[in-house]
C-alpha cells in the first residue's frame, strides 16, 4: 500500500514533464475516433433533435411535433416499426442464441466454428436491395420455390407466395441479418461460461437443471436480453429493404422519413422528416440506455470471476 | 483627382466587357449574352467540366445524351446519383454550394421546380429554341424552369405473358403476383401518373382518382397486385413481369431484353403524361457548361437524343412542323403532334391527399 503511495507520487514530482505530456498524446490515439463519431453521429443527432422543435422556415415551434404525434398514419408506421422489430428481436434472438449455443459447444478452433463465425460476420450485413432480390427470385411468386411447389407440393404453403409480400415477409427477412447478428453478439458471453462452474454445480449434486436454473440462465439473461436490445435497434433503423419489398410510403417510419425527404408528388417535409427521426431517437435512446444498465450487470460478474 | 482616377480605371474594365473572357456567365440569360453558341463552347471548355445529377443512363436516353455532349464539347461531365429524385437534386446543390461539386443543371419534376420558383434556387435563362417550346410560355414565363420532355406512362410486360390489349386482362390470374408499380403515389411521381393513367382509362378525372384506386383494389384483392418497388434487377430476373411506369423507361428495357433474347412490350391504355423541366443552378460552378448543356439538350440534336429514348421532347411538335424530325426518333415515339394529358401541381395536391388514406387502404398490407 505505501509503495503504491510512494510509486504515485514519485513519479508525479521525478519526471512530472515526460509523463503528463505522454498522458496527453494518449489522448491523441482516440483523436480519429472522437471526431468520427462527432462528424458522423453526434451532429446529424444534434441536427434531428434541434430540427424537431422547428418548423420548414426554421422558427422555433412544437407544432408539428404535435401533429405528428397526433397523425393516426405516423402512430400507425410507428406501431408496425416497433411491431417488426419486436418480433424479429425475439425470433432472432432466440434462433441466433440457439445457434450460438451449438457453434459454443463444437471444437473451439474447429473448422466448423471457423465457418459459422466467418459466415455470420458475412450475412450479418447482408440486407437491403440484394436480400430482397434473393428472396424473390426464391420465394417470390415468380420465384424458384414456387415454380418447383406448384409441381409437385400444391397444397404447401410453399405454392403461395403472398406470405412473403406482407409484415410476415419482411420479418423472416430481417430475421436472415438478426441470427448472424445474435450469434456474433452473443457468441464471446457463452464462451465465458467457465466449465468449471458446471464441474461444481456437478460435484455439489446439482442436476443438469438445476446448474441452469441457478447458474447458466442467471448469468445468461442479462447478455440475452442486451444482445435483443442491439437486435431490436438494429431492425428498428433498417430501410432498405423494406423500401424494395414493401414499396408503401407510410408502412413503416423509416420509410415514411424517405417520403418526407424525397417526394416528388408535392409530399416533401424535411421538418416532418426531423420530428419522425427525432421520435425514433427516442426509442433508440430508451433502448441503448436499457441495454447499458443491463451491461453493467454483465461486466459486475464478468470481473468478479 | 480620386474621381478621374476611378474613371480612368473603369474604362479598360468597360471595354473588356466586350470580350468574351469577362462575361458573368452566371448571370447571363441567353446564348446572345454570352457571345452566342461559340462563345458558351469556348467558355465552356475553359470550366471543363459540367456536374449533372440524377440522370440515370437508361432514363430517356440520357446515356446517348451525355455522350454526346462529351463529343461535341471536349469537356468532362460529372454524374452525381443517377437515381435520385428531383427534391434530391436541389438538396443536393443546397448541400454542396459554393463546392464545385454542386450541381450545374438539374431535371425535375413540375411539382419540385414550382415549389422553388422565386427563391433564387434557379438562374433564368432562355434557351435559343425557347419560343418554339410546347408548355414553355406557360410553365414558366421567366423561364427558371423549361419544360424539356413528357414521358408518356405506360404498361410494360414480357412477352411471354402473351397480349394485353385491355385493362381487364390484368385481371387474369396468369398475372397472380407480377404487377408492380414504380413506387409509391406519396413520393413517385411515375406512381402517380401510373394511377392517373388506369383512372383515365376508366374514364375518370385527374380531379378524382377514386376509379383507378377502385381498379388497384381490385387487383390486389385478386393477387396479381404486389407492392414490390421494381428495379433493373426484378425486371430483368423476370420477378416484376408487368410494371406500370414511365414510356422512356420502358424504352431502355425493351433494349436490354432484346440484347437478351427476350420480348418486352408496352400497352397504353390511356395517354397520361408528365412533362419533366430543366433548371440551371443559380450557383452553378460551371455556369457557362450549365448554359450550353441547355442549348445542347435543347436544341434539334438533344431533341432527337430523347426521342430515341421514348421521351416526347417539348421541341418535337416543330420538329415535326418544319420536317426536322428525325427518322428515327419518329419511330421510336411517332407522328403525333399531340402530348399525352398532364395533371396540374394543383391535381397533383389533390390526388395526393386523397390517396394518403386511400392508397394503403386498397393496396396496404399487414
Amino acid at each position: 500500500m505505501t509503495q503504491l503511495q510512494y510509486k504515485r507520487t514519485g513519479s508525479a514530482t521525478g519526471r512530472a514533464g515526460s509523463r503528463y505530456w505522454r498522458s496527453k498524446t494518449a489522448y491523441l490515439g482516440v483523436l480519429p475516433f472522437l471526431s468520427f463519431t462527432g462528424i458522423f453521429l453526434l451532429y446529424p443527432t444534434w441536427n434531428v433533435v434541434s430540427g424537431a422543435f422547428r418548423d420548414n422556415y426554421g422558427e422555433f415551434s412544437t407544432t408539428i411535433l404535435k401533429s405528428v404525434f397526433n397523425d393516426p398514419i405516423a402512430r400507425h408506421a410507428f406501431g408496425n416499426s416497433l411491431e417488426l422489430s419486436a418480433k424479429t428481436a425475439v425470433i432472432g434472438a432466440i434462433l441466433g442464441g440457439l445457434f450460438a449455443w451449438a457453434i459454443a459447444t463444437g471444437k473451439p478452433g474447429g473448422l466448423f466454428y471457423k465457418v459459422a463465425v466467418a459466415l455470420s460476420s458475412v450475412l450479418a450485413q447482408f440486407g437491403g436491395v440484394m436480400l430482397v432480390f434473393a428472396f424473390l427470385a426464391t420465394f417470390g411468386f415468380n420465384g424458384l420455390v414456387l415454380t418447383f411447389a406448384t409441381k409437385f407440393l400444391p397444397t404447401t404453403f410453399l405454392a403461395d407466395a403472398s406470405w412473403l409480400y406482407s409484415m410476415n415477409g419482411l420479418a423472416v427477412l430481417y430475421t436472415f441479418f438478426q441470427i448472424p447478428l445474435m450469434v456474433l453478439v452473443f457468441l464471446p458471453t457463452l464462451e465465458n461460461l467457465k466449465p468449471q462452474w458446471r464441474e461444481a454445480s456437478d460435484a455439489l449434486g446439482g442436476k443438469s437443471f438445476e446448474y441452469w436454473l441457478r447458474v447458466g440462465i442467471p448469468i445468461l439473461t442479462p447478455s440475452f436480453a442486451g444482445a435483443a436490445l442491439l437486435l431490436f435497434v438494429n431492425s428498428f433503423s433498417a430501410y432498405a429493404t423494406a423500401n424494395v419489398l414493401i414499396n408503401l410510403a407510410d408502412y413503416l417510419t423509416p420509410l415514411q422519413i424517405a417520403t418526407a425527404l424525397t417526394s416528388e408528388t408535392g409530399g416533401s417535409n424535411p421538418a416532418e422528416a426531423k420530428v419522425l427521426a427525432f421520435y425514433m431517437v427516442i426509442v433508440v435512446v430508451i433502448a441503448m440506455t436499457m441495454y447499458a444498465l443491463l451491461r453493467r450487470k454483465v461486466s459486475n460478474w464478468e470481473q468478479r470471476r | 483627382m480620386a474621381a478621374a482616377l476611378v474613371v480612368a480605371l473603369a474604362i479598360p474594365v468597360v471595354q473588356s466587357t466586350s470580350a468574351s473572357a469577362a462575361v458573368n456567365y452566371s448571370k447571363i440569360t441567353s446564348a446572345s449574352q454570352g457571345g452566342g453558341l461559340a462563345g458558351l463552347a469556348a467558355a465552356c471548355k475553359k470550366e471543363g467540366q459540367l456536374n449533372v445529377i440524377a440522370l440515370p443512363l437508361y432514363w430517356a436516353n440520357y446515356g446517348g445524351m451525355i455522350d454526346g455532349f462529351k463529343k461535341a464539347y471536349g469537356v468532362k461531365i460529372d454524374e452525381a446519383n443517377p437515381e435520385g429524385s428531383s427534391q434530391e437534386e436541389i438538396d443536393a446543390a443546397v448541400t454542396n454550394k459554393g463546392t464545385n461539386r454542386s450541381p450545374d443543371v438539374f431535371d425535375i419534376g413540375l411539382a419540385v421546380g414550382v415549389k422553388y420558383l422565386n427563391t433564387a434556387t434557379f438562374a433564368p435563362y432562355k434557351v435559343r429554341m425557347w419560343n418554339y417550346l410546347q408548355f414553355a410560355k406557360d410553365v414558366d414565363p421567366s423561364a427558371e424552369i423549361t419544360p424539356n420532355y413528357t414521358g408518356t406512362m405506360t404498361i410494360g410486360y414480357s412477352g411471354a405473358l402473351g397480349t394485353i390489349t385491355k385493362l381487364d386482362d390484368l385481371l387474369d390470374p396468369k398475372f397472380k403476383g407480377k404487377i408492380a408499380l414504380n413506387g409509391d403515389p406519396l413520393g413517385s411521381s411515375a406512381a402517380m401518373n401510373g394511377i392517373f393513367m388506369i383512372n383515365k382509362a376508366l374514364g375518370g378525372t385527374f380531379d378524382d382518382v377514386s376509379k383507378g384506386v377502385a381498379f388497384f383494389k381490385k387487383l390486389k384483392d385478386a393477387g396479381n397486385f404486389i407492392n414490390v418497388n421494381p428495379t433493373e434487377a426484378t425486371i430483368a430476373s423476370g420477378q416484376t413481369p408487368v410494371v406500370i411506369d414511365n414510356g422512356y423507361i420502358q424504352a431502355g428495357v425493351i433494349k436490354q431484353m432484346a440484347a437478351a433474347g427476350k420480348v418486352w412490350k408496352m400497352f397504353t391504355p390511356a395517354a397520361v403524361g408528365s412533362t419533366y423541366n430543366s433548371a440551371i443552378s443559380a450557383w452553378a460552378p460551371h455556369p457557362a457548361c450549365a448554359r450550353l448543356w441547355m442549348e445542347y439538350t435543347l436544341s434539334e440534336t438533344g431533341s432527337n437524343f430523347w426521342a430515341l429514348g421514348g421521351a416526347t421532347p417539348t421541341l418535337w411538335v416543330h420538329l415535326l412542323k418544319t420536317g426536322r424530325a428525325s427518322a428515327a426518333g419518329k419511330s421510336a415515339i411517332g407522328n403525333s403532334k399531340a402530348v399525352a394529358e398532364k395533371a396540374t401541381s394543383d391535381q397533383t395536391a389533390k390526388a395526393r391527399a386523397y390517396l394518403k388514406t386511400a392508397w394503403p387502404a386498397a393496396v396496404g398490407t399487414n
